[in-house]
């Protein structure tokens, strides 16, 4: 075996250079990579980030495979906040067929997408807590996480792997536990939100060990194109959902909260103002949705929407439409398309290249943990290995979207 | 309406710039998209960057088309987060000959998607600084997003398990 991996080689018995490994599998790294790490007492001189390890050819797979199939792809990017990743890639198929939605559906999806990102931001910002030794926070806050998963359930079945939704609409219609297990959450969520920055936000320890830690310039931040919580945290005004408005998000009024500074602290302040914003924008998504008619779930489009099964069963049209859907046998346009979608952590782009087959000819994920993790390397250098810790946790890297 | 026109601005000031090395020009979907030539790519990239200022670089990939001259196509998206514009450039390189300069001198965050398209598509970067693979075994020595390397089918005898490390 021929691994070039760089490996730092300094063999002098003179050195007081350490090298340590960070992985790959280390209870501080959220994930499955590498990190070589040389430290000059605890302060780290250099690193090398290797990826990699849990590479899944996902494009390759893409390429093989009927646009309903590659929903199950998505879920598996950032397993914390998959509906977001299975919305977007569906988003990108109805842009690509031009298919328009109806508001309804547009709001279940808004209402969804919020959610999993409140997930997934409760997932970073609790780490943080854990990280610099607040386990309580880890411990308390989580159990929402808890709740978000059990409307997900109620909603398509699954926790985790979600594959909520399809090409066209939902698969089916929300139903009373769902929405009630929504209104709870809505209820109890923003007192155990408020109680957890009493907790942390004016807390001395956690100010002390994130606060000017690892910041980062605007430009610094543009320069390696880093998008998400982690680009707003350097004080550019940047969210997808405002610069380029998909599904319904122009109806609604949040804001998007940006920091100043760039460090550890900023960020954590901008995840916590996100998941209000989020709050925000659910509660409003519930009221539009009144206003509209019940019982819409998809859009009318026969030839491109996965019939329901019992329908299939009865009905011959939704028998031969189903069976054309699965076949892959969709007539698509020969086209291009980009869409993009604000993930938990960023920019998540879809590049899909058609060229009128079953399968997509290609199909590229733009991967925002992949973009942003390029820098913990070079910003690690000169950090303390216990800050560079705190740091890694605030970047939110999910290996799923790491490596796909 | 205003997105057209936006679009319509930058295309007069390519063609003005670069004349007959911008072709191509297409709005699929409203994303202005061009081809461009290896020779002219940094020139093309940096006007962009510092005249039209597409400060974001938000993605680098490639398409292979087998058998087509210029086999390998390298896909640049920028964007304009104060214009709110997004722009798509092509370069057709020869698959014999996979080479492209490399575009990390213009935006650092540039390595990692070089790094991941090298590996999977085999683009040679000059001048980046550390190509070397990124997803992919190191001794892998297959580009593996290539089309002649079909998906591997569980029941096929013949798959070669060099491949996999076994």
């Amino acid at each position: 075996m021929n691994h070039n991996h760089p490996v730092f080689t300094d063999n002098d018995p003179q050195s007081e250079l350490v090298t340590l490994n960070l992985g790959p599998t280390h209870p501080a790294t959220h994930g499955v990579f590498q990190n070589v790490l040389q430290l000059d007492g605890e302060r780290i001189v250099s690193g090398v980030s290797t990826i990699g390890y849990i590479h899944r050819a996902f494009e390759k797979i893409a390429e093989h495979r009927p646009f309903y199939q590659i929903t199950p792809l998505t879920d598996r990017l950032n397993y914390c906040s998959s509906p977001i990743n299975n919305m977007g890639w569906h988003m990108t198929v109805e842009k690509l067929l031009n298919i328009q939605m109806p508001k309804r559906v547009d709001y279940l999806r808004v209402i969804i997408m919020e959610l999993s990102r409140i997930a997934d931001h409760i997932i970073c910002n609790t780490i943080i807590g854990q990280d610099t030794g607040a386990t309580t926070t880890f411990l308390y806050l989580f159990q929402f996480r808890e709740h978000i998963y059990e409307i997900f359930e109620e909603v398509c079945g699954a926790r985790l792997t979600t594959n909520i939704g399809r090409i066209g609409g939902f698969e089916r219609d929300f139903n009373d536990i769902a929405f009630a297990k929504i209104d709870k959450f809505l209820k109890e969520f923003p007192k155990a939100l408020k109680e957890f920055e009493n907790l942390l936000t004016r807390n001395r320890i956690f100010i002390d060990r994130t606060a000017g830690v690892a910041e980062v310039t605007k430009e610094t931040a543009l320069e390696y194109s880093w998008t998400g919580p982690l680009l707003r945290a350097t004080g550019v005004d940047y969210d997808v959902r405002v610069s380029d408005p998909y599904s319904s998000y122009q109806d609604f009024d949040f804001e998007v909260p940006v920091g100043t500074s760039g460090d550890i602290y900023d960020r954590y302040l901008v995840r916590n103002e996100e998941m209000w914003q989020s709050l925000r924008i659910v509660e409003q998504a519930l009221v539009k949705l009144k206003t509209e008619p019940k019982g819409i779930f998809h859009a009318d489009v026969p030839e491109f929407y996965l019939p329901p099964k019992q329908e299939v069963y009865n009905n011959m049209e939704a028998l031969i439409y189903h069976f054309k859907i699965v076949m892959g046998e969709i007539d698509a346009p020969k086209a291009e398309v980009y869409h993009a979608v604000e993930g938990g952590n960023g920019e998540l782009g879809f590049y899909l290249i058609n060229d009128g087959g079953r399968t997509p000819y290609r199909l590229h994920f733009r991967r925002p943990s992949f973009i942003n993790y390029q820098m913990f390397a070079p910003m690690s250098e000169g950090m303390l290995l216990s800050d560079a810790i705190i740091n890694m946790s605030s970047m939110n890297i999910i290996a799923g979207e790491l490596d796909a | 309406m205003e997105e057209t026109t936006l679009n319509n601005d930058i295309h007069v000031k390519l063609t003005e710039k670069f004349g007959e090395k911008v072709t191509a020009i297409s709005e699929p979907y409203g994303l202005l998209t061009f081809v461009t030539y290896k020779d002219v790519i940094i020139n093309v990239l940096s006007f962009l960057k510092n005249d039209l200022s597409f400060n974001f670089l938000t993605d680098i990939t490639a398409v292979h088309y087998p058998g087509k001259d210029h086999g390998i196509a390298v896909v640049y998206h920028l964007h304009n987060m104060v214009g709110k514009v997004r722009i798509r450039i092509k370069v057709f390189i020869s698959e014999q000959n996979p080479t492209i300069p490399t575009a990390t001198t213009i935006w650092k965050g540039a390595n990692w998607m070089e790094r991941e398209t090298y590996d999977l598509f085999g683009v040679k970067f000059e001048g980046h600084p550390d190509l070397r693979r990124i997803l992919n075994m190191d001794d892998l020595g297959v580009h593996p997003m290539l089309k002649q390397y079909p998906l591997e089918d569980p029941n096929r005898v013949d798959k070669k398990d060099e491949f996999f490390g076994r």
